[in-house]
């Protein structure tokens, strides 16, 4: 059969599909986004027999996937990492009620933080929900093992998790497909106390779940994708997990690894291959993207024998991500490098798009804000994120997904005044309602302006929930209609915005500011489609 | 046969459509391919990047290891030097436009920039906005680089050219026929030096 380029995102996409999906949730975020968009832009997608519409956030898009897995229908949920903590309530509680139909959670950590706040290690979230996991080291098996995966989840009836890294999700090869299988019909089990989590049921259930933890570490032991590769020379054996496994087979020619090699692939970890390994070799390096997650729970805290080496013995770097060169050094192998950068080369940091809207939000707030001083300007996760750097130097904060408005908030009840929260149109859908909700039962004097650029614009333009209803679901929230305002951010209107946003500054109460111009990424998009058509 | 390229420009030039180009006609051959790109918020004006491999033999890594690079390809001249760190020194070839990108308010001399370039031994340095502007397409400048870059890459050129048909065929004969001219006239470029 012939081989189709995908990227890792893509070739998991494809494999659900292929796999019978019913319909994939998912809020857009680096490096998950394109999975979603995939199935979208697919013939099932197009034709609406798959669901793929975008989800308000992960947590909506996780209760979701377990709606339809308990219909009996295949169910996948994509997120970037820190979307997960957002999920984390339905996804652990999923473990406790099991799946039905397959119900795979699929998460791309963004170890060295491309475009993200931290580079937390999914797998360990798959650990204390104590569900399988699985890690594909290439694109080939990143469509393999969605495609078992969904079988894994209907064979043990329980939710899995696919960890994904931003090398694999956005790092494109040939890949070879299976054979389309249909959806599963709708179905409901009859057996009312499974997803009734009272007490007296969970009790029950998860003592289930620990009864598949032996089970679950079978399939390990047997998996496909875990490989214990031997070789001759015993004074080191390597444990590679996901796409480790690439770095260090790069540094052998033809593949071929003078020591014993373990790949991991599927977790929970085969305690009997890592036994096999530690006894067999006077060394074992652990390389692994991410977090220490095998190297720790090998060693252990005592590290008695100090022979297991990795991440925290300090063979490979403790954060960031892996790569050929790191993984040669932890081998001891000879290091490559070729000329040194030259000094007059600069750094080249992400930049608003010559003529956002959000340019002109933050020389509107810069003029509003100047009298007041520093440390008032607190915003959230965005392209407006940017608004940090020069020129502009206008915010304080960015922590999570709505932190702008509750972070105002705290720093208001501890007693700042005044306080301007920054948040986008997306992101307020997302986690910014429940936040302005919190300052409006309290009449909280802070100052919000959720930028309306009608998209979620940095993860490449999906639609935005509130496009058009924003004032609405703020009127709706609490916030009185005179203290809500829309702008626009224009440089003809600067003195305006600045004079309604220094006047609301001073309400002691809460307001909401809405500049309303649309993306120019796609502006741009839109008006090239269209004149494509009036061709 | 192996080949391993670091493409290199700022976010929104055109890098990935050279990958998607090479990839096409690499792939046609029956060749292994590899192609890690950059998405997401550096994409946003800023330097991306893009580890590109080549091979008849299966490819471990999605990355390139340093020093290793047969070649960089890159629509903007600083951003090129960037990467230097991964070519090969002694084997490397060095592709670039010669026309600075300026978007950040301490970018380097021009003069000094070029004296840098000119300091590589194995390289080809060119004007490419100004020959795809002199074609009548001033976007197509990284199809006048792919031109520039085709003796090297070790992919008859016939096959190179098919890749930009199929890639552009959609847009129109117009559109495909610039594009072609943008290739030949980057690969006479550097058959020239």
């Amino acid at each position: 059969m012939s081989k189709t380029l995908f990227l890792g995102d893509e070739a998991l996409a494809q494999a659900a599909l292929d796999a019978g999906l019913s319909g994939v949730y998912a809020y857009p975020g680096t490096p998950s986004t394109e999975i979603t968009e995939f199935i979208q832009n697919s013939k099932q997608g197009r034709a609406g027999e798959v669901h793929s519409i975008w989800a308000g956030n992960e947590k909506t898009a996780m209760e979701s996937a377990i709606g339809m897995s308990y219909a009996g229908k295949r169910a996948m949920v994509c997120m970037k990492h820190v979307g997960l903590n957002v999920a984390a309530d339905p996804f652990m509680n999923s473990s406790i009620t099991g799946a039905n139909g397959g119900l795979v959670v699929v998460v791309a950590d963004d170890p060295s933080m491309h475009s993200s706040q931290d580079e937390q290690d999914s797998r360990y979230y798959a650990k204390f929900a104590l569900i399988p996991s699985f890690e594909p080291s290439n694109q080939q098996e990143a469509y393999d093992i969605t495609y078992a995966a969904f079988d894994f989840s209907e064979k043990y009836h329980t939710p899995v998790l696919i960890r994904l890294t931003t090398r694999l999700s956005h790092s494109r090869a040939g890949v070879e497909r299976k054979a389309e299988r249909p959806q599963n019909p709708l179905h409901i089990e009859d057996n009312p106390k499974q997803y009734i989590l009272l007490p007296a049921n969970a009790r029950v259930h998860y003592r289930t779940l620990l009864g598949k933890q032996e089970a679950f570490e079978n399939e390990s032991l047997n998996s496909p994708f875990n490989k214990y590769i031997d070789g001759e020379n015993k004074k080191m054996g390597i444990i590679a997990s996901g796409i480790a496994y690439n770095y260090l087979m790069e540094n052998f020619e033809g593949g071929k690894c003078p020591y014993p090699v373990l790949k991991i692939s599927q977790y929970p970890l085969p305690s009997k291959l890592i036994a096999k390994m530690v006894d067999e070799c006077e060394t074992v390096l652990v390389a692994e993207e991410g977090y220490p997650f095998i190297e720790e729970q090998v060693r252990g805290i005592l590290n008695r024998t100090g022979n297991i080496i990795g991440r925290l013995s300090g063979a490979l770097p403790r954060d960031g991500e892996l790569n050929p060169n790191l993984v040669a050094k932890a081998l001891g192998l000879p290091d490559s490098y070729g000329a040194p950068v030259p000094e007059l080369v600069v750094p080249r940091p992400p930049a608003l798009c010559v003529g956002c809207p959000h340019i002109d939000s933050y020389n509107a707030i810069n003029a509003a804000m100047e009298k007041y001083g520093k440390g008032k300007v607190f915003a959230d996760i965005g392209c407006y994120t940017l608004g940090a750097l020069p020129p502009y130097n206008a915010i304080y904060t960015t922590v999570d997904m709505g932190a702008s408005i509750t972070m105002a908030k705290g720093a208001v009840d501890a007693g700042l005044r005044p306080a301007l929260a920054v948040i986008g149109d997306s992101t307020f859908t997302h986690s910014g309602m429940t936040s302005l909700l919190d300052c409006i039962y309290e009449k909280t004097p802070v100052t919000v302006m959720i930028l309306d650029n009608s998209t979620t614009g940095m993860t490449g333009g999906q639609d935005s929930h509130a496009l058009g209803v924003l004032g609405e679901i703020c009127k709706g929230l609490g916030v009185e209609e005179e203290h809500i305002h829309r702008i626009t951010p224009l440089k003809a209107h600067h003195e305006e915005n600045v004079a309604i946003i220094q006047k609301e500054l001073e309400y002691e109460g809460v307001s909401v500011i809405i500049p309303t111009r649309e993306c120019i990424q796609t502006l741009s998009r839109r008006m090239k489609k269209q004149q494509a058509a009036k061709k | 046969m192996k080949i391993d390229i670091i493409l290199a420009g700022v976010g929104g030039q055109g890098i990935l459509s050279i990958a998607t180009i090479v990839g096409y006609a690499a792939v046609k051959r029956g060749m292994y391919m590899k192609q890690a790109e950059v998405h997401g918020m550096s994409q946003r004006g800023g330097d991306v990047q893009s580890h590109f491999r080549l091979s008849d033999q299966e490819i471990a890594s999605d990355l390139i290891p340093m020093g290793k690079a047969d070649m960089i390809i890159s629509v903007e001249p600083m951003e090129s030097l960037r990467y230097l760190p991964w070519l090969n020194p002694e084997t490397g070839w060095l592709i670039t436009n010669d026309q600075p990108f300026v978007n950040i308010p301490n970018y380097p001399d021009f003069d000094k920039l070029s004296a840098e370039l000119g300091k590589l031994k194995n390289k080809v340095v060119i004007n490419a906005d100004k020959i795809a502007k002199d074609l009548g397409s001033a976007r197509s400048a990284n199809m006048v680089i792919l031109g520039a870059a085709s003796p090297y890459l070790g992919i008859p050129f016939e096959e190179i050219e098919n890749a930009v048909r199929e890639n552009f065929a959609r847009k129109g004969e117009d559109v495909v026929n610039v594009n072609i001219a943008c290739l030949r006239a980057g690969k006479e470029f550097a058959e020239k030096l």
